[in-house]
């Protein structure tokens, strides 16, 4: 996979949450996404955006716009050095319970996009990539 | 700071959100409605989202929260406008708004608060002719 | 072949660039790119002259094997150009591929002359060749995308006739869907009908399903998650047409399907009447009074 440009931004507050939706955008809406597919893959953002900052404590996201052979995409790598999470299988187990459960939306996210990785550790902050393909 | 204005049109109160609401914002949406239902005795709130291009889990909290306040102070809630591009990620999402009320747009959204108001049902049949 | 390979192709292209242009158009006119007769002389030169510019100035980054890097974006870019207007113009994939491949000709030529030992000349015709492949590859590659593109407008503007949304009433919309469903027609055909929805205002879709012979699991997802999307947004559906197989195959699949669902679009219609507060009755004549 090749990558035709690379944008870092910072996640250190609601606005910048804001900012990281309009940047996906942008991004998808230069590739030429359909309605549908944008919105996927902005929401997918915001959802893993607001837990870089909520549970991460802040970090930053790298908006690629890659190549693979004659497929373009958008990658999104969303970092942080937070607390981690310790049970992986269960973070990605659905659970939009108004009020208790984690609620961290990664199964969600993750329907939403084609490719999708998340690495993290207790103590070893957490790394979560998106990739939508045109 | 910006606020995001709350109308009133009798009995109800009316929130068109046209912005992209950081979490802030959105909070500061629930906490104002909240007052103005207690301060009114409003007995019908509803939220335009027609222009909202992204809806996600926090944003479906947030109307989730509404609604619930809402119906302890009796009032309903009823969010319109829904973009389809909205509805397929959030049906995607698996996000359920389950004690929201729907309607397509503002019309119909304020004729389906008239029927939960004043006939306790929202069933179609049985409408009172005006 | 290891990355740090120093190749003297770059430099040779850069020095000897006309020599190389003018060996080239000659072999592509020999050669017979057959398509050549389709094309006039000053559009193969404009085409070579232009193509081996951006190959001379993606070589001079050193890099000779991989083309998908942004250094090789100029060059892609005029394959693209190429390749658009001599397939516009009746060429063929291949004829447009050998186009770039009639290069190693000459190319070759220039390496047997400045290239002495015989391991050097075997090594950089090697790469030479393989760079060369791939961006005859890369032209086919191009070909076969705008044939898919091409394909699958067809294959949506057939969607659109074959599967129209009808306004059966006031307030009642009606999907009869025809054929067999698939996971990508099934997704455009539902994000119409939404669109629909919104557009004319209406509450209750009804999706005839009589003319799907099968419902695998897949497309019984992507209904029910239509019909999810469409509650979300204030409307409703109804499925009609349900065979016996159809609900005995649902069943065993385990697929819950929470919607009403009637045997005939008769009678989707008249509930959807009845839901949206109308009745059907006789026309009463009246009589003229008795004089």
């Amino acid at each position: 996979m090749d990558v035709e440009k690379s944008d870092t931004m910072p996640i250190r507050s609601s606005e910048d949450v804001v900012r990281v939706r309009q940047a996906v955008r942008t991004g998808s809406v230069s590739l030429g996404f359909s309605l549908v597919d944008q919105t996927k893959i902005i929401t997918a953002a915001s959802e893993i955006a607001r837990n870089t900052l909520d549970y991460g404590g802040g970090g930053e996201l790298r908006l690629d716009l890659v190549r693979a052979g004659i497929r373009r995409g958008l990658r999104l790598v969303f970092s942080d050095d937070g607390p981690g999470i310790a049970d992986l299988a269960q973070a990605l187990k659905d659970g939009y319970t108004s009020g208790g459960g984690l609620g961290l939306g990664l199964g969600g996210a993750k329907r939403l996009c084609n490719e999708f990785d998340l690495r993290s550790a207790p103590g070893e902050g957490t790394t979560v990539t998106l990739i939508r393909w045109k | 700071m910006d606020q995001i204005p709350i109308l009133q049109v009798g009995d109800c109160l009316l929130v068109s959100i046209q912005v992209d609401m950081h979490d802030q914002l959105a909070m500061q949406l629930q906490d104002d409605l909240t007052t103005r239902v207690v301060k009114t005795r409003a007995r019908g709130v509803m939220i335009d989202i027609s222009a909202l291009e992204i809806v996600d889990s926090f944003i479906g909290r947030m109307l989730n929260n509404i609604a619930a306040m809402s119906r302890v102070l009796d009032a309903v809630t009823v969010v319109v406008g829904m973009q389809p591009a909205v509805a397929i990620t959030l049906v995607e999402l698996g996000l359920g708004l389950s004690g929201v009320k729907t309607a397509l747009n503002v019309d119909k959204g304020l004729a389906l608060i008239r029927r939960l108001i004043d006939d306790g049902t929202e069933d179609w049949v049985g409408r009172r002719e005006k | 072949m290891p990355a740090d390979l120093h190749s003297v192709i770059p430099a040779l292209i850069e020095q000897h660039h006309q020599e190389l242009l003018q060996a080239w158009i000659g072999s592509q006119r020999r050669g017979g790119a057959a398509g050549l007769s389709l094309l006039d002389n000053a559009t193969i030169n404009e085409q070579a002259r232009r193509f081996l510019d951006e190959l001379r100035r993606s070589a001079l980054s050193g890099q000779v094997e991989n083309i998908d890097g942004p250094e090789w974006a100029g060059t892609r870019e005029v394959l693209e150009q190429v390749s658009r207007s001599r397939s516009a113009g009746g060429s063929s994939a291949s004829q447009t591929a050998t186009f770039v491949f009639s290069l190693k000709e000459p190319l070759f030529n220039l390496l047997r002359e400045h290239v002495k030992d015989a391991e050097g000349m075997a090594r950089e015709t090697l790469i030479a060749s393989l760079l060369l492949d791939k961006l005859g590859l890369y032209t086919t590659e191009l070909a076969q995308r705008s044939r898919d593109e091409v394909i699958a407008r067809q294959q949506e503007e057939m969607l659109e006739l074959s599967t129209p949304v009808i306004e059966l009433w006031d307030g009642i919309l009606a999907l009869p869907l025809i054929g067999t469903l698939d996971s990508a027609r099934t997704q455009i055909v539902m994000e119409n009908l939404l669109q629909r929805i919104v557009d004319s205002r209406t509450e209750i879709a009804i999706i005839d399903i009589t003319g799907v012979p099968t419902v695998d699991t897949l497309v019984a997802q992507h209904l029910l998650k239509t019909i999810s999307a469409a509650r979300l947004m204030g409307a409703d559906c109804i499925i009609s047409g349900i065979r016996p197989q159809i609900a005995q195959t649902i069943v065993h699949l385990g697929v819950e399907l929470d919607v009403i669902s009637k045997a005939t679009m008769a009678d989707a219609f008249a509930l959807a009447l009845r839901r949206i507060g109308k009745t059907v009755t006789d026309r009463v004549v009246a009589r003229r009074p008795e004089a």
